[in-house]
This record gives structure tokens, sequence and C-alpha cells, in this order.
């Protein structure tokens, strides 16, 4: 299954671990951000209604 | 123009010597290389037209802030909008005054400072005129951060953040003419280069500088 | 398609909309030729006669680093709409997009970084292209840090704008100082439409790959955080009407 990466294993494996680790993160961050003021805007678009 | 000029350099020079501060701040650089670095006069001799660029880089990014703060702060930056003068004059002066107080006497006092770094003699010709080439782009290209972050509280830190990567250019190619000066290398390449970035930050610089503070005065 | 109908997205509600609409496609098209490219280079290409296996980082390094320099043309563009035109979206994207060229500009170095230890010798070295791309990733946390320090959303789109510009100007400026200033370690470039530079078939069609899922990402990412910025927008202006009445 895993191929022989040979003596520069540790080279292929970190730079492909550090990018999608880097990656994850900044989906991550984006999705998280992005729920975050949804829901802010859609509260105070409620409470807005709301007030009239 | 000639008016706004010299009330700036008068108020730079009331203001605790603009001349005294950068030149002092130069001076301290040069004079913390060699505790740094160690005192062997070969490796000062290989790094000292470096140095000496570093030095007056941030000797003029210090000042920077000052160039529009004040005038900011007390109102007469309105004023002077509302003034006859087209806002990419009035930049323009600022800058020029900035190189006066303070890229200027940089530059007299430049190979002074080579001699504490015992800078090779065919350095010093180069190293003068490539910091007198130099400086004018770093005064206006540190006009445009100035006007970038006049309006904010805290912008000095910011200020450097982002004129130091637009001195990238500069400071190569002067560094570079420096270098090649030392070794007695051909200047030439590096010196048009120097004087084409200047010329051309010098010409199209102070409209998005004006640009800048106009959104800023809004 | 006419290009004209195109600024009907400038408005807000509509990019919002329409983005809804096709971000899940993108996002699942960019998961899918991400792990696509990534594991057939991974596990299903051979190892370089020279460079031996570390020829598999190329399926990231190449990719971030064009992603990376793409990132700061559009936000060159965006910014250019923004100032002609007058588009918040414009302005916006171009915000949104700051980050993610930021983190391409990290990978592309991290990476570089770790394929040059064993190939150079180094770890890092003052070739070019390296330092062009830490010059890139100074002008981008120069650009994000203008963003986040200025309150006024307009004033803030205006000056950042300008910055970008300017920006452009200077790291073009910048990579050409920095080539004369030293010669590199670089080998040429990997992809061109010059075939006989070009690399073998083998890494290349992988490569393709990724670099669709790079690009893929880039634009599902940029559409979600503008999506962002308009609702944060749109929230400060409610609550700044809330406190004046």
């Amino acid at each position: 299954m895993m191929p022989d990466l040979g003596k520069y294993a540790e080279a292929v494996l970190s730079s492909y671990g550090v990018s999608i680790a880097l990656l994850v993160v900044l989906v991550w961050a984006s999705l998280r951000r992005a729920r975050r003021v949804k829901k802010q805007l859609e509260d105070i678009e409620s409470k807005a209604k709301r007030d009239g | 123009m000639i008016a706004l000029l010299v009330r700036d350099l008068r108020l730079a020079m009331r203001a605790g010597g603009g001349f005294g501060l950068g030149l002092a701040f130069f001076l301290i650089v040069v004079t913390l290389v060699p505790f740094g670095v160690g005192p062997q006069s070969e490796l000062l001799a290989r790094i000292a037209s470096g140095i000496l660029w570093l030095g007056a880089l941030l000797a003029c990014l210090l000042s920077l802030d000052r160039i529009l703060a004040l005038d900011w702060e007390d109102g007469s930056l309105d004023l002077l909008a509302t003034a006859p003068l087209p806002m990419e004059a009035i930049v323009s002066i600022k800058a020029l005054a900035h190189w006066l107080t303070t890229g200027l006497p940089l530059v007299l006092f430049a190979p002074v400072f080579g001699l504490l770094l015992s800078l090779p003699e065919p350095g010093y010709m180069p190293l003068v005129l490539s910091l007198l080439l130099g400086t004018p782009a770093l005064s206006v290209i540190g006009t445009f951060g100035a006007a970038l972050t006049v309006g904010l509280k805290r912008g000095g830190l910011l200020l450097s953040l982002l004129v130091l990567p637009l001195y990238v250019p500069t400071l190569i190619f002067g560094a570079e003419m420096a270098r090649r000066g030392v070794e007695g290398l051909d200047i030439t390449t590096p010196l048009l280069m120097l004087a084409g970035i200047t010329c051309g930050t010098i010409a199209l610089l102070p409209f998005a500088s004006a640009a800048v503070l106009k959104v800023n005065l809004r | 398609m006419n290009l004209n109908a195109l600024w009907a997205y400038a408005n807000p509600k509509k990019f919002i909309q329409a983005t809804d609409r096709v971000l899940p496609w993108i996002s699942i098209l960019a998961i899918v030729s991400l792990v696509v490219g990534l594991v057939w280079g991974f596990f299903f290409t051979p190892e370089d006669y020279r460079q031996g296996s570390t020829v598999k980082i190329i399926y990231i390094h190449v990719p971030s680093a064009l992603m990376a320099i793409n990132a700061w043309l559009m936000m060159l563009v965006t910014s250019l709409v923004w100032i002609v035109r007058r588009h918040h979206v414009s302005a916006l994207a171009a915000r949104a997009a700051a980050p993610v060229g930021a983190v391409m500009t990290v990978i592309a170095l991290a990476t570089g970084a770790i394929w040059g230890q064993p190939m150079w010798g180094t770890w890092w070295a003052w070739d070019p292209r390296l330092t062009s791309f830490l010059i890139l990733f100074l002008f981008y946390l120069g650009y994000m840090a203008l963003w986040a320090a200025i309150e006024d959303d307009d004033t803030a789109a205006d000056l950042t704008s300008i910055l970008c510009l300017v920006g452009s100007v200077f790291a073009l400026l910048s990579r050409y100082a920095v080539n004369f200033w030293n010669q590199g370690l670089h080998q040429g470039a990997s992809l061109s439409l010059d075939k006989e530079e070009n690399v073998a078939d083998v890494f290349y069609y992988p490569l393709l790959v990724c670099i669709a899922g790079f690009v893929l990402l880039f634009i599902a990412l940029v559409f979600l955080r503008t999506q962002t910025e308009i609702r944060a927008r749109r929230t400060r202006a409610l609550l700044a009407r809330e406190r004046m009445g």
C-alpha cells in the first residue's frame, strides 16, 4: 500500500503533512467564521423585523 | 509651495532637531554593529556598505510617521487640502522636506560612519552616490506609507510593515552598487537601475499618496 | 455569455444567491480533484531518477506557488474594479482572498524549504524565487494588517486597493531586483507551453489535476469568505443603524 519513499520519506511526508494541515486549518477557520457571521446577521435581522 | 517647504523645514528644526535624530540613530546603529559581529576590521570592511545602507533605511523609517502626523493632529492638513495647491504637490513637498531633514544629512555623514566601519578606500564615492540617489526614493515611498496610516491611532508599527517591503528594490540596487564600489567592480548597471527606481517613484508615487490622503481626509 | 451580465453579481444579494448555488458543486469538485491528484501523485507515480521520492512534493509545491501569485493577481483585478466601478463585493472579494493567498505562500515556502533540505543541502537559501516569495508574503501581511486596522469599511477598501496597486508594481520590481541580486538554485519553469521544458508526462498529468484542485479550492474559499465579508459588513451597518436610532 504505502509506496517506498526511500531515504527521503521524512521530507515527503512532512511536506504533505504540513501543507494538508495548513489547508485544513484555513478551510476550518473560513467555515467557522462563515457560520458565526451568518448566525449573527440572522439574529439581528430577525430582531429588526420583530421591532418593526 | 516654497512657503510650505520652508515652514516644514522650520518646524522640523524646532521639534528637537529633525536633522539630529535620524543621524543619531544612524550613529547608534553603526556603533552597535561591531558589538554584534565582532571588531575584526576585515569582516567589518566586507559588510560596511550593507550596514550603512540598512542604517540609512532604518533611520529614514523611524522618522516617517512625523511627515504627516503632526499636521494631521492640529488640523493644518485639512487647511492645506482646501488650499489652491494640488494634493500631489503637497505630498511631494512633504517628501522633499523629509529628505532634506533626514536623507541628506545621512548622505553627508555616511563617509564618516564608513570610517568607523573601516569601509575600504574605493568604496566611498559609490556609497555616497548610491545613498544620494536612493534616499529620495525612500522618502517618497515613506510619504506614501505615512499617508496610508495617517488616520490611525497606532500607525507606527503598521507603517513599518507596509513600507519595508516597498523598500526592497531600492535597498537591493543601492546596496549592490555600494558593494560593487567596494570591490572595485563596474557600478553602471545598479546605478542606472537605482536612478530609474528613484525617478519612477518621484514621478508616479505622489499621485498614489495624494489619492490615499484624500481618502483619509474625507 | 454576455460579459456585461457579470456586473449583475456586483449586487451583494445576487452574489450570495449565485454563489450559494454553485458553492457545493465547486467544493465537491475541489475535494475530488485534490484527493485524486494527491493520491495519484503520492501513490502511483515513479521516483525521479535524480531527486528520488522528493519529486512527489511537486504536487503541492507548484500548485500552491501558482495560487499564491494568482491570488494576488485576483486581488489586483478586484481592487481595480473597486476603484473604477465601486462595487462593494469586489473590494470584499479582495479582502477575502488575501488570507487564502497568504496561506498558499506559506505552503509554497514550507514545502520549498523541506524540499530544499535534501536537494540543495539547506533549508533556506537566498535564491531569487524563495526570496521573492518571502517578499510576497510580507506584502500579504501588510495588506491584511491595513484592512484590519481601519474601521470604516469604505476607507479601508480604498486604501487597501491603492496599496494593492502600488504593492503590485513594487512586488514586480522586487522580483527583478532579486533576480539581479542573486542567481538562483531553482530549476527552470516546471510548466510551460514549450513542451521540451516540461516535466515528464508521468508527473505532468497528476500535477495538472492537483493544480485544478487548488484552483477550485481557492475559488470555493474566496466565494465562501466573500459571503462572510458581505454578511459581516451588513451586520456592522445594521448595528450602527440600531445605535443611531
